[in-house]
């Protein structure tokens, strides 16, 4: 059989159950600082989180037991499945960090061009079109029409709002 | 019967002309927003709900209804046409539909569909009409142990009878508990699970959950797939839709059946999803062997996912209406926009606001009858949606979704937050971990806990005054008895095997 070209489950399970232990550790820890005990007027702060953390902390090592007994063989994704989600991922990841600097449109409408050049296939031109015309639509329904303010970029302070 | 008074009362509010049109736009977007992947209900109703503040509540809930109508349609639209399932619900249309419309008898598949969701929905509505009352009259009497005690069944429902592993689910549910944690505890003013980081002081909002677990998690499972959608074509002329109409009233007793089965499992927060295969099976269990096996386009594959899913989708909002406990992701969202409204749901809202309950019960009817008539005629539209290339789709989507993301607290962080849980909803799909619990224990989370600590309070920490009354004891038994179910059935099974062993 051809070799499994990525991640395997047996890990992508651990790594998950891991998590989630690690989250339940750090609620733990806080709540303790805070106090999980009983104060004057009933249970402290930290009561509830706590016990819902020791719940999370048994569970996800149990959980990470069970997936020690999972194949070694199974796959979790292949490299292509990773490589797909991570051409969507990444762009979006970007347009998102770009957003406090460029302002939402300018970043969607770079999103858009990226996605229809690189992905779709269209030609550069064709791309950059449309990734204006993305920008400027969103721009007159959500700043025009519904009054809503979405993060703006220097281009937008440059043509005065 | 005041009910009925009642009804009509809210029916004169649905039909006013504004929430008229506002349900068809709803039912048209959702109908999209349906089709699209990524974009579901919950999702969808999620990205809208901070764009319906300046409506008032009643007009903003028919709108946000229909939009959830409007998905439930759209899903079968691409189960069916593409065998894309648009809705996890939708999932067991593609056994038969697809199939149905690979023989060239889409339009018959859809009719069949569209006309099963709308008898689901009705039979749901009929019954929160006359059962939602009486739920919230009995309500009127509970505490705070007895609220604490349904939210527990609630979970424990999850837990014991839902289709993931028990285990994950338990893990889901904690996980998101601690999310509702993070950030301003409402009684002591202290900051929980900050850890020093200011943007947490708000905690996790539930709706930039709902769109990165379900919207940015979608689209980056549907990836994987690869980048194109293929389909049949279809287009519905009047005659196949009264050809299949007079054919339908035959499986008269499996529309019952998967009605009643919907509504069943739509209450319990067990969900669309699994009522949706239930019913299949049971109509493959049940039905007479005909010319065409099950799998293969029979028409009754069809029916009875369709009527039970949307039987189970409508009868969702009756525990959020009655008690203030979401059925599913979608009337969880619908839960937190009335919050956010000033509208405290439970027992008290049909006191309080009948207006409101009775008109948005009112336009469930219309909403349901509107969206029917629409997608008859409008199916080739919706199906052309998917021609679009799929690089266009996904950035618009994207782009909508983190617009979506960032109006719930104009806040960049929660943003980045969304692809957070997009990222988390990917791998939690992926390895079979349950989505829905993690959303209702964010949004239950901080009333669960009120209930608790309100509970200890009265009773100086007593754990028994969850025991204290035949009402509050029951329903932590019931909440119990679901929970560990999966180890009774488990023991049950180990037994049988050694009397077996024994008597052989």
């Amino acid at each position: 059989m051809r070799g499994f070209q990525g991640v395997s489950r047996r890990r992508a399970e651990l790594a998950l159950a891991a998590l989630f232990a690690i989250v339940a550790a750090l609620a733990i820890g806080d709540s303790l600082r805070i106090g999980a005990g009983w104060g004057e007027d009933g249970p402290r702060s930290g009561y509830f989180p706590f016990w819902v953390g020791a719940i999370l902390l048994a569970a996800a090592v149990a959980q990470l037991i069970s997936a020690l007994g999972v194949r070694p063989r199974e796959g979790f994704a292949t490299r292509e499945e990773l490589l797909r989600v991570a051409s969507v991922l990444f762009p979006a990841a970007v347009q998102v960090a770009l957003m406090p600097l460029l302002g939402l449109y300018l970043s969607s409408a770079l999103l858009v061009t990226w996605f229809m050049a690189r992905i779709g296939g269209f030609s550069w031109a064709a791309a950059a079109a449309s990734g204006l015309a993305t920008a400027v639509i969103a721009f007159v329904v959500f700043e025009i029409w519904f009054l809503v303010a979405l993060p703006k970029g220097p281009i937008e302070e440059l043509l005065g709002f | 019967m005041d009910q009925l008074g009642l009804l009509l009362n809210g029916f004169a509010v649905a039909l006013d002309p504004w929430n008229v049109a506002l349900m068809l736009i709803g039912i048209v977007l959702g109908v999209v927003i349906g089709v699209l992947p990524g974009l579901g209900g919950a999702n969808g109703v999620a990205i809208l709900l901070p764009l319906t503040f300046s409506l008032p509540p009643v007009s903003a809930i028919i709108l946000l209804s229909c939009i959830y109508w409007g998905a439930l349609f759209g899903g079968a639209i691409t189960s069916i046409l593409f065998n894309i399932p648009g809705e996890p619900w939708s999932v067991a249309t593609t056994f038969d539909g697809y199939p149905m419309a690979q023989q060239g008898r889409a339009a018959e598949a859809l009719t069949a569909a569209f006309t099963s969701s709308f008898v689901g929905a009705f039979f749901a509505i009929v019954m929160i009409t006359f059962v939602a009352p009486l739920v919230a009259g009995f309500a009127l009497r509970f505490g705070p142990p007895e609220f604490f005690a349904v939210m527990f069944l609630a979970f424990a429902s999850f837990i014991g009878m839902g289709s993931g592993s028990p285990l994950k689910t338990l893990i889901v549910t904690m996980a998101g508990f601690l999310l509702a944690c993070v950030g301003l505890d409402s009684v002591t003013g202290s900051l929980r699970l900050t850890f020093g980081l200011t943007e947490l002081m708000r905690g996790f909002d539930f709706l930039v959950a709902v769109i990165g677990l379900f919207g940015i998690g979608e689209i980056l499972t549907s990836i994987e797939e690869g980048l194109a959608f293929r389909g049949a074509a279809a287009a519905i002329d009047l005659s196949v839709v009264r050809r299949t109409w007079a054919e339908l009233p035959r499986h008269w007793a499996l529309s019952l059946r998967s009605a009643l089965i919907g509504c069943w499992m739509g209450v319990t927060p067990a969900g669309a999803t699994p009522a949706s295969f239930m019913s299949y099976g049971v109509a493959r269990r049940m039905a007479r062997p005909g010319e065409v096996p099950f799998g293969k386009g029979r028409i009754e594959g069809v029916i009875a996912p369709e009527t039970a899913a949307h039987a189970a989708g409508t009868s969702a909002l009756l525990p959020m209406l009655a008690l203030g406990v979401p059925g599913s992701p979608t009337a969880a969202v619908l839960l937190g926009g009335l919050m956010m409204w000033g509208l405290q749901p439970g027992p008290m809202l049909f006191v309080e606001q009948a207006d409101f309950v009775w008109g948005l019960i009112a336009s469930m009817y219309l909403g349901n009858l509107v969206g029917l008539l629409l997608v008859l005629f409008a199916v080739p539209w919706f199906a052309a949606i998917l021609r679009v290339p799929f690089a266009v789709i996904a950035a618009l989507i994207l782009v909508i979704c983190s617009i979506g993301a960032y109006t719930v607290n104009n806040a960049w962080f929660d943003v980045v937050v969304m692809l957070s849980f997009g990222v988390l909803g990917y791998a939690l799909k992926k390895l079979d971990y349950p989505l829905a619990p993690l959303v209702l224990a964010l949004v239950l989370g901080n009333r669960t806990e009120q209930a608790f600590r309100q509970s200890m309070l009265s009773s100086q920490g007593d754990l028994g005054v969850f025991f204290s009354n035949w009402l509050v004891g029951s329903i932590m038994t019931a909440g119990l008895v679901l929970l560990f179910w999966p180890l009774f059935s488990r023991l049950r099974g180990a037994v049988q095997v050694a009397l077996s062993r024994r008597a052989g």
